[in-house]
């Protein structure tokens, strides 16, 4: 009833291809983005902003690098862990090596050594698909921790292995990086740079770049018969998608934890990664907000809830069941909706369309 | 019916050979086609007309024999070559791109025509969104032409058999080819479809002028569409000539009916 297309002609094709042609939808998006900018950093107090909202944002972003090149361009990937470290150090590096460098430039300049090292490890997948391609990134995630635990020159030999991220400001003298930034600062920088690159994304994937990452995905051969050149196509989507992993990397030492060392960035963040993506949807920007947020949220929400009822339960069983719990709903989103919550979403949008007929 | 005049020879195969291990699949087959003709390929199955369409747009390279195209002579095609040159087709089993629209498989279609760069798309700005919107209207012209205005935006995984023939026929038409090969193209459809599917065939061939190479197993659309029509059986050439002149070629007739021992 409230949700209907019904009434709004396009008449150009300009109009047609906006992001998000249906007034509602817009309406939606400017809400959510108030929301985000203004009233979340009003209302949350530290502990919401630095602990959830912060790593959501930047594992959301991770997320829609690994939904490019596993989403859009069918590439399945485990080395999202591995990419992201590599943006770590880059950034740290940059940064201690030209201490003048703005943050903004260290965080393009490590997306795009990322990149590099990206289309470095996207060469096999001309040759191999599917999961032999998964356990030749596999071979990456292992490598590039073992390359940053292994040579010093990497941590600027640091006993400990462990970087920590030099203060840096954003605009003007705002600290967003280092022990005395604002929380507040940190989670606004996060989010614009998200905002900006989900924007990005988007504009890619709808783009002639994005079908062609759909058409390889979809079907190999035909899309090679007609033009579609398969390396140049993938090597592009695992460089993408290597820059946004990288961004997110320097994110989450830099801003986020603000020293980090190799092993935050181990397997386990490249299969959490993976989970977020199969759960919010691939091939879809929003379903990586979604699986972010399912991933990130629902353990905190599980641990908290027992609390919230009144109920006196020992912390230990409350991680146990915590684990039970967020195992079982996984499985039971995967049985109702196997394309994800994006999907989900959109088939509730469907109804909502003919609603309150039910066709 | 009246006179139909073609052009030169745009495509000319010359003793062409193909060969998986033992297995011989094409046996010195050659024939050619000419600007602006409906060229059909027909014959048993396993034949080996498929592989005569795979050797023509470079998914398989002949052992043996010479392709000719547009007055340049060589051994094989390659596929990127064939699309750049201009050769389109479609499959035998659809081979659509089952997780987007209608629209976008045939946006893809026109991929080589996208000159913008990766930073433009990126912006969706400028060069890129004009290049989207001039795009965007060239493919309306192909919804418009095959009839599927309804199933724009539908996925086309979505979509009944025949209608998924339909838009892969508008994907090989967005690339706006010279030569478009139907790898049997009315394949487990009914009458109407049939006759539909024909029209269109026609009426590519006669609007835009393009030369099209057909596979199919139904005689009577051959026999009434074709100007030429090539016949293969076991991978040799039974015939070669126009419609008339191979019905009544004594190989083609046993080759169909069989021959009493």
């Amino acid at each position: 009833m409230f949700y209907r297309e019904a009434g709004e002609f396009k008449a150009s094709y300009k109009a047609d291809q906006a992001i998000l042609p249906i007034r509602q939808d817009r309406w939606f998006i400017w809400a959510i983005l108030a929301v985000a900018f203004l009233v979340i950093p009003a209302v949350s107090s530290d502990y919401w902003l630095g602990t959830i909202m912060l790593p959501f944002l930047i594992l959301a972003l991770a997320a829609i690098g690994l939904n490019v090149l596993t989403g859009y361009a069918g590439q399945l990937s485990l080395g999202t862990g591995g990419f992201m470290a590599t943006g770590a150090f880059a950034a740290y590096k940059l940064a201690t090596m030209f201490p003048g460098m703005h943050i903004l430039l260290v965080l393009l300049f490590s997306g795009t050594i990322t990149a590099g090292v990206g289309i470095l490890f996207g060469i096999p997948s001309l040759r191999i698909k599917g999961f032999y391609l998964a356990v030749a990134t596999l071979a990456s995630q292992f490598f590039l921790i073992w390359m940053f635990n292994k040579f010093g020159w990497f941590t600027n030999y640091s006993s400990s292995g462990v970087i920590s991220a030099p203060p840096m400001t954003a605009i003007g003298d705002v600290l967003v990086t280092g022990a005395h930034a604002t929380v507040t600062a940190k989670y606004l920088f996060a989010l614009s740079i998200v905002t900006l690159l989900a924007l990005i994304t988007k504009n890619l994937v709808r783009s002639n770049i994005g079908r062609e990452w759909m058409a390889v995905r979809d079907m190999d051969i035909a899309a090679e018969i007609i033009g579609i050149k398969m390396l140049p196509t993938k090597l592009k989507a695992f460089a993408y998608s290597s820059f946004l992993c990288g961004i997110a990397g320097a994110l989450w030492a830099f801003v986020h934890t603000g020293s980090v060392e190799p092993l935050a960035f181990d397997v386990n963040r490249s299969f959490q990664i993976l989970f977020m993506i199969i759960i919010g949807g691939l091939g879809s920007i929003m379903g990586a907000f979604l699986g972010s947020a399912f991933i990130v949220l629902l353990p905190i929400f599980l641990s908290n809830a027992p609390h919230w009822f009144g109920l006196d339960i020992p912390v230990d069983l409350i991680s146990h069941i915590e684990a039970m719990v967020f195992g079982a709903l996984i499985i039971f989103f995967l049985i109702v909706e196997p394309h994800g919550l994006a999907r989900l979403w959109q088939i509730t949008k469907e109804k909502l369309r003919l609603w309150p007929f039910p066709y | 019916m009246y006179e139909r005049k073609f052009g030169e020879v745009i495509l000319d195969l010359k003793g062409i050979s193909l060969s998986f291990g033992a297995m011989r699949v094409l046996n010195n087959i050659s024939f050619n086609v000419r600007k602006g003709e409906i060229r059909s390929i027909i014959g048993p199955n396993g034949a080996g007309k498929s592989s005569m369409l795979n050797v023509i747009n470079g998914v398989y390279h002949p052992q043996e024999g010479e392709i000719t195209f547009r007055g340049e002579v060589r051994k094989e095609m390659k596929v990127h070559e064939a699309a750049g040159f201009g050769i389109a087709r479609t499959f035998q089993n659809i081979a659509l791109f089952k997780g987007m629209s209608t629209l976008d498989n045939i946006m893809t279609g026109r991929n080589l025509k996208m000159k913008s760069n990766m930073f433009w798309q990126a912006l969706y700005w400028g060069k890129a969104q004009k290049e989207e919107i001039e795009h965007r209207k060239k493919v309306e012209e192909i919804i418009d032409f095959l009839e599927i205005q309804a199933i724009r935006k539908t996925p086309v995984g979505r979509l009944p058999y025949g209608m998924q023939k339909r838009v892969e026929l508008g994907r090989a038409l967005a690339a706006e080819p010279e030569i478009l090969l139907l790898d049997e193209p009315m394949a487990g459809m009914n009458v109407e479809e049939k006759e539909d599917m024909s029209r269109f065939v026609l009426d590519i061939n006669d609007e835009f002028g393009t030369t099209i190479v057909l596979i199919e197993h139904d005689m009577g659309v051959v026999m009434d569409i074709s100007d030429r029509v090539v016949v293969l059986d076991y991978g040799r050439q039974l015939a070669d000539g126009t419609p008339d002149v191979v019905r009544n070629n004594q190989d083609v007739i046993d080759a169909y009916l069989g021959v009493p021992h």
